[in-house]
């Protein structure tokens, strides 16, 4: 498991605009570089990101080669509801990870 | 004519630079862009904070059945360790000579834990170092007291002031001779290494102080002192000295 780290606000008003930013530890090796011994290291990307807010989907995002390490993403979502916000990576080599943080709307 | 003109090149660089007076040290911090120093300000954006959290877990958590955790001696690193990476390298007992931050915590493992020592760079020990670095945040750099290191810490100093490789340069003649000034386009800083581990831009990843002195020897093409070796230890010493008071870092984010 790679680690992530995400930071949501505990708590919200209904209707805020929330600020989410997320972590994740990951090579995005791009395919296109040779290693020391010269050979292609083969591509090794996160390929999508998503987050979903009590099941309904409310970003994603499509990452590339040409996004760095250890991809950062933020974003604002509005508050509507207490609940769960679960953030999900996929990428190659099969990679998948979800992790959850729970928000509470007042 | 060749060679006149290289001899008057060679004069034309200053040939003992002075040491940087207290009041305009500067950590490399202050020579980044905004964004650069705004990734190192929010834990939320530093990427070395992924590494401390794998450290963290590291420190609760024992090798093997028959081991303790670090926490099972240390107990809990935000009170035991506060303040103690600020004072590495320090002075081994057992070995008798200098030893960095990492060493000491491969030292630990081995007699203490049984367990093979972690290869230099590896993510578990950037990730303890981090951790352990970061409980020293906006602590000073505490000044190598131990009259012990003094020899170690002369020959830092010297090695610091040697010209090496085929380019024929020293660290002082960039880091205290032309601080501010441009390297093919990168600010040359002052060498105050306050915020290892340091997760580098360049590098898309975290790595100690070491690598980042290995990268500068193979800049000026010098063959690159081994990881662990006492030289490079020695460096780190004079470093910091060079560094004393200032403020820890750790873990801090570099281009």
């Amino acid at each position: 498991m790679a680690r992530a780290l995400i930071s949501v606000p505990k708590t919200a008003k209904k209707g805020d605009i929330i600020e989410i930013k997320t972590l994740i530890s990951h090579v995005m090796e791009t395919g296109y570089r040779p290693d020391a011994a010269g050979k292609v290291a083969p591509r090794d990307i996160l390929r999508r990101f998503t987050c979903r807010y009590n099941d309904e989907e409310v970003f994603s995002a499509e990452l590339w080669q040409a996004i760095a390490a250890n991809p950062f993403i933020s974003f604002t979502t509005v508050a509507t509801a207490s609940g769960t916000l679960s953030f999900t990576w996929t990428g190659d080599n099969g990679f998948s990870q979800t992790e959850t943080a729970a928000i509470t709307v007042t | 004519m060749i060679r006149f003109i290289a001899i008057l090149l060679l004069l034309s660089l200053p040939a003992a630079a002075a040491d940087i007076p207290a009041s305009e040290r500067r950590s490399g911090y202050d020579f980044m862009s905004p964004a650069t120093q705004e990734m190192q300000r929010d834990d939320a954006l530093n990427p070395a904070m992924l590494w401390v959290a794998e450290g963290e877990a590291q420190w609760q958590e024992a090798p093997s059945s028959a081991a303790k955790p670090c926490a099972g001696c240390h107990g809990d690193a935000t009170a035991s360790m506060r303040g103690v990476a600020a004072g590495y390298p320090a002075f081994d007992e057992r070995t008798g000579k200098a030893i960095d931050l990492q060493q000491r915590i491969n030292a630990c493992r081995v007699t203490h834990q049984q367990q093979p020592a972690f290869a230099a760079e590896s993510r578990p020990l950037l990730g303890l170092a981090a951790y352990l670095g970061l409980q020293s945040r906006g602590l000073p750099v505490q000044a190598p007291d131990d009259p012990r290191l003094a020899p170690a810490l002369q020959r830092g100093e010297k090695l610091f002031h040697t010209a090496m490789g085929q380019l024929n340069f020293s660290c002082t003649q960039c880091h205290d001779a032309n601080w501010g000034k441009r390297l093919a386009g990168s600010p040359i800083p002052q060498a105050h290494a306050t915020g290892y581990p340091i997760y580098r831009l360049e590098w898309q990843d975290m790595g100690s102080l070491q690598r980042r002195l290995r990268n500068c020897m193979t800049g000026v093409r010098a063959e690159p002192f081994p990881y662990g070796a006492d030289e490079l230890v020695q460096l780190e010493l004079y470093l910091n000295s060079r560094s004393a008071g200032m403020t820890v870092e750790t873990p801090a984010v570099r281009p």
